[in-house]
């Protein structure tokens, strides 16, 4: 599980966009499995990586489990009937994110960390090596945060996916991620939290006079 | 599942339903026939009244298909409008589709006398008016689709679809304007559309233009799912979104097109019945909305052809108001009893 930290407007979700082509690139090259992004076609690509975003769904009177099964289309015939395979990494998604209680709920229905819970497990179903989500915990109390953030993490320790989302959670990324990427001006670390933490990293991410980093416990204090 | 059972029994009722409300329709009009001898004719019996023959396979039973046709059609196009554009007020009509249609209605009525060197026929007769509505609303269509290859964004297209929509009917006006009297009735007229006048040999060739359609429709009920979570979670389930869109369009273009050119344009039962038919059936899936808005549509056609041609009196009311003035308060009556709309 690796997390993209960064101010605003530093370019962490343009990043997470151009590697889930949802936006062209805007230079450089991207590999996945040695092989140029450009290369893929879209039913190739959605067997590999799955998404996650911030933008609202377009029709929310979708059940939790048609939502769900949405999430095996690169899989299903020309007009979408499930298989019994199907069927069952849907069901897999639903027990995986806890969800069973709320699978014929519309999702119009919902909390926001529910139906935050909701994409994940459609992104599970998709059944993709690579996960991306675009800020998970946006909009979450700290509590239903926590709740996300260790989902997340027995999701990518449990079926060996790569999960990689933005954050602006840096605490709690260096408490539960396996690696971060932190995004400043002009140097660009990637590493483990406390290989970070050493290279005092997050020192730079913020201008000291508001708040300044603590590496002892791993978090910010705000400058009086 | 349970609900796949409620929806197949939706869909038996649906159909008799259906049934029901075609018989209707062909056994009313200005011409009373008992029923028993309606159905006689029905069945393929001859009746000794020769006319009566006459008025029910000629007259009355093309018309009832066309009405079938023209509510399927357009109720199936409104609903792939509404899911492209992801906007629950957009209609058959929004990519300047029937605008096209009236352009070349009106340039063949009104614009022969104006452009009377240039044109070389004056003669306007009902298939030559369904050739320049579907020439006009076919060009409208290809500017629309040349400009959707330039543009990505899907709300800019409705954007511009409207926008033509405007200047058609800018023309339109002006051409009303400096046209004369017998003209402008015949013109008007058209716009307010008519299920009757086709002959089988026109039934069959709208019959295949809704084909083609319906079929296009089909072969996108997956993408057309997808889109629900919006464009973007489509692509990265591997939608292949630009051919996705162009066969929606192209789907509607034919729907609405051919029906406009055929019957003029019918307005409400393209915004409407997908609406109708989400709050009966409280579903989104497109594997359910697309074979249930073609049997609605044809229903509440048949319904409304079946007031507008005032049984037992000569007169026949406009198709356009009686599809508004039915349906309308139907819509409204669900939406202010459910307190939600569903999309």
């Amino acid at each position: 599980m690796s997390a993209i930290i960064g101010i605003n407007g530093i370019g962490k979700s343009t990043l997470l966009r151009t590697i889930g082509k949802i936006q062209p690139k805007l230079s450089g090259s991207i590999l996945l499995n040695s092989r140029d992004l450009k290369s893929y076609n879209a039913l190739d690509l959605a067997s590999l990586l799955s998404i996650v975003l911030t933008e609202p769904l377009v029709s929310k009177n979708l059940t939790v489990l048609e939502l769900i099964a949405l999430g095996r289309q690169p899989y299903t015939n020309w007009i979408g009937t499930l298989s019994d395979k199907d069927k069952v990494k849907i069901q897999e998604a639903i027990t995986m994110v806890d969800l069973s209680d709320l699978q014929y709920k519309k999702c119009y229905e919902l909390s926001d960390g529910q139906l935050q819970r909701v994409m994940i497990a459609r992104a599970l179903a998709q059944d993709t090596a690579i996960i991306l989500l675009d800020e998970p915990t946006s909009h979450l109390d700290l509590h239903h945060k926590v709740q996300i953030f260790k989902l997340l993490k027995s999701i990518a320790h449990k079926t060996n996916k790569t999960i990689l989302f933005t954050s602006h959670e840096i605490e709690m990324a260096i408490q539960l991620c396996d690696k971060i990427l932190v995004l400043n001006k002009e140097v660009h670390d990637f590493g483990k939290p406390d290989e970070l933490i050493q290279k005092s990293a997050f020192e730079k991410l913020f201008p000291i006079d508001t708040v300044s980093f603590d590496p002892s416990t791993g978090s910010f204090k705000i400058k009086k | 599942m349970n609900t796949q059972k409620k929806y197949r029994l939706f869909f038996v009722l649906l159909l008799l339903a259906l049934l029901v409300c075609l018989v209707i329709n062909i056994s009313l009009g200005s011409v009373s026939i008992p029923l028993k001898d309606t159905f006689y004719v029905i069945l393929g019996n001859s009746v000794q009244n020769d006319s009566w023959n006459n008025i029910i396979w000629n007259y009355r039973i093309p018309k009832a298909f066309t009405a079938i046709l023209v509510g399927s059609g357009l109720a199936l196009s409104g609903l792939l409008m509404q899911t492209l554009f992801r906007n629950p007020l957009a209609g058959p009509f929004v990519l300047g589709i029937s605008s096209g249609a009236s352009l070349g209605a009106a340039l063949l009525i009104m614009g022969s006398s104006l452009f009377s060197g240039m044109l070389s026929f004056t003669f306007v007769n009902d298939l030559s008016l369904a050739i320049a509505a579907s020439v006009g609303s076919f060009l409208v269509l290809l500017v629309v689709m040349i400009v959707a290859v330039k543009i990505k964004d899907t709300m800019a297209l409705l954007i511009i679809g409207l926008m033509f929509g405007s200047i058609t009917t800018a023309i339109v006006s002006i051409l009303s304007y400096f046209t004369n009297a017998e003209k402008l009735r015949q013109y008007i007229y058209w716009s307010f559309g008519s299920v009757g006048n086709l002959s089988w040999q026109q039934l069959l060739i709208l019959l295949t233009i809704i084909l083609a359609g319906v079929l296009l429709s089909i072969i996108s009920i997956k993408p057309l799912n997808s889109l629900l979570l919006g464009e973007n979670y489509a692509r990265s389930l591997g939608v292949n979104l630009k051919r996705s869109r162009y066969i929606i369009i192209l789907a509607t273009g034919l729907l609405a097109g051919g029906i406009t050119a055929f019957a003029g344009p019918i307005a409400f039962i393209g915004l409407a019945v997908p609406h109708l038919t989400r709050q009966i059936f409280n579903t989104t899936d497109h594997k359910v909305l697309v074979p249930a808005v073609l049997v609605y549509g044809a229903i509440l056609m048949l319904i409304c052809d079946t007031i507008a041609q005032l049984p037992a009196s000569v007169n026949v009311l406009p198709i356009n108001a009686i599809t508004s003035i039915i349906g309308a308060p139907v819509v409204i009556w669900l939406l202010v009893r459910k307190k939600k709309m569903i999309f």
